[in-house]
């Protein structure tokens, strides 16, 4: 994509990581070679919320094979959270547009110059990965998660009326100036931030493009959804349903 | 106004509609048979929004894409990436 680096477009990935030794190089790699073939000017900022298992240690190697300029290390000294882990990337982030994707895998890298494409062609503020449309979809999930999945999704769809399918999915691209107004916007943790993020997006007037996306449950590590998260979800959701 | 406001306006709205034909002196003056259906209408709506929350819930969840084909690729491309990295000089 020529034309993106003649207009002087860069994508900021924002990797916020804990304990994701073995997915960080991985994640890096899958993320260069995409990046590389699509043309576009890049930097991956990785946010380490000093995790015990050496994902720092890692991560230095990556900036050394990479290049400072590719791979920009900001770590923190302990875990904070993901809504500040963003703040702090895009501090240090020099792009006009933010990708936050999360370190695990679930969420590929090849799908970006696809968001790339989606926001040129419809010159959106953000787009969103979505699992829930067209050739989008999951691996790795029971009947279960599934039906809780596709249940809350229902749900939210009807109270709020968002606009985007996918609400509490966390691979999106923003341009930086509507990331920075949503983040001092939103106050929500967990799922229900990446649902805020929407809802304020839409209050605010910006536009969504969406894209499917096939999402690979980890790889490597634990995946959890228990009774407590599905309750701050409901918690959050009826905020958010009684206050925007 | 909230999203909350906007239910409670429209939930208002239909509720007074319904409670003027059906219970007002209003719904006197209406054939018999359109009393009769008037009366448990608010029930047939709950029923309705109930078979059609199951049915969209239950036709999405069927028709849920499961990406094999998506995690076989991963699989083959963190081969790839693992030795690419390992040559490079990473230690794992």
């Amino acid at each position: 994509m020529a034309a993106g680096r003649a207009r002087g477009e860069k994508y900021s990935v924002l990797l916020p990581t804990y304990n994701e030794r073995e997915n960080l190089p991985l994640i890096v790699w899958l993320l260069v070679r995409s990046f590389r073939e699509s043309g576009s000017h890049f930097e991956i900022i990785i946010i380490d919320d000093g995790s015990p298992d050496g994902t720092q240690e890692v991560a230095e190697q990556l900036e050394k094979i990479y290049g400072s300029d590719k791979i920009l290390l900001r770590p923190r000294a302990k875990k904070l959270g993901l809504g500040t882990a963003y703040i702090h990337g895009m501090q240090h982030a020099t792009g006009n547009f933010i990708i936050i994707m999360d370190a695990d895998l679930s969420h590929h890298p090849k799908f970006i110059p696809e968001f790339i494409r989606k926001q040129k062609e419809g010159n959106f503020d953000i787009v969103s990965g979505t699992r829930y449309k067209g050739n989008g979809g999951v691996y790795g999930w029971d009947l279960k998660r599934k039906i809780i999945s596709r249940g809350a999704n229902f749900i939210t769809q009807v109270l709020l009326r968002p606009g985007a399918s996918d609400l509490t999915g966390s691979f999106r691209l923003y341009r930086k100036e509507v990331l920075q107004k949503l983040m001092e916007k939103c106050v929500s943790k967990g799922y229900v931030f990446q649902m805020e993020m929407i809802v304020r997006a839409r209050q605010l007037g910006y536009t969504i493009g969406e894209v499917p996306i096939s999402f690979v449950d980890r790889v490597y590590g634990e995946s959890k959804l228990g009774g407590n998260e599905i309750v701050s979800f409901l918690k959050g959701l009826l905020t958010l349903f009684a206050t925007t | 106004m909230t999203k909350l406001m906007q239910w409670l306006f429209v939930l208002a709205l239909l509720g007074t509609a319904w409670a003027t034909l059906a219970l007002g002196p209003l719904g006197h003056h209406l054939p018999l048979p359109c009393q009769q259906v008037l009366h448990p209408f608010p029930a047939y709506l709950l029923v309705a929004a109930g078979c059609y929350s199951l049915a969209t819930v239950g036709y999405r969840l069927a028709t849920f894409n499961d990406c094999e084909a998506a995690a076989q690729e991963l699989q083959e491309q963190i081969k790839e990436a693992r030795m690419d990295l390992w040559r490079r000089g990473l230690k794992f």
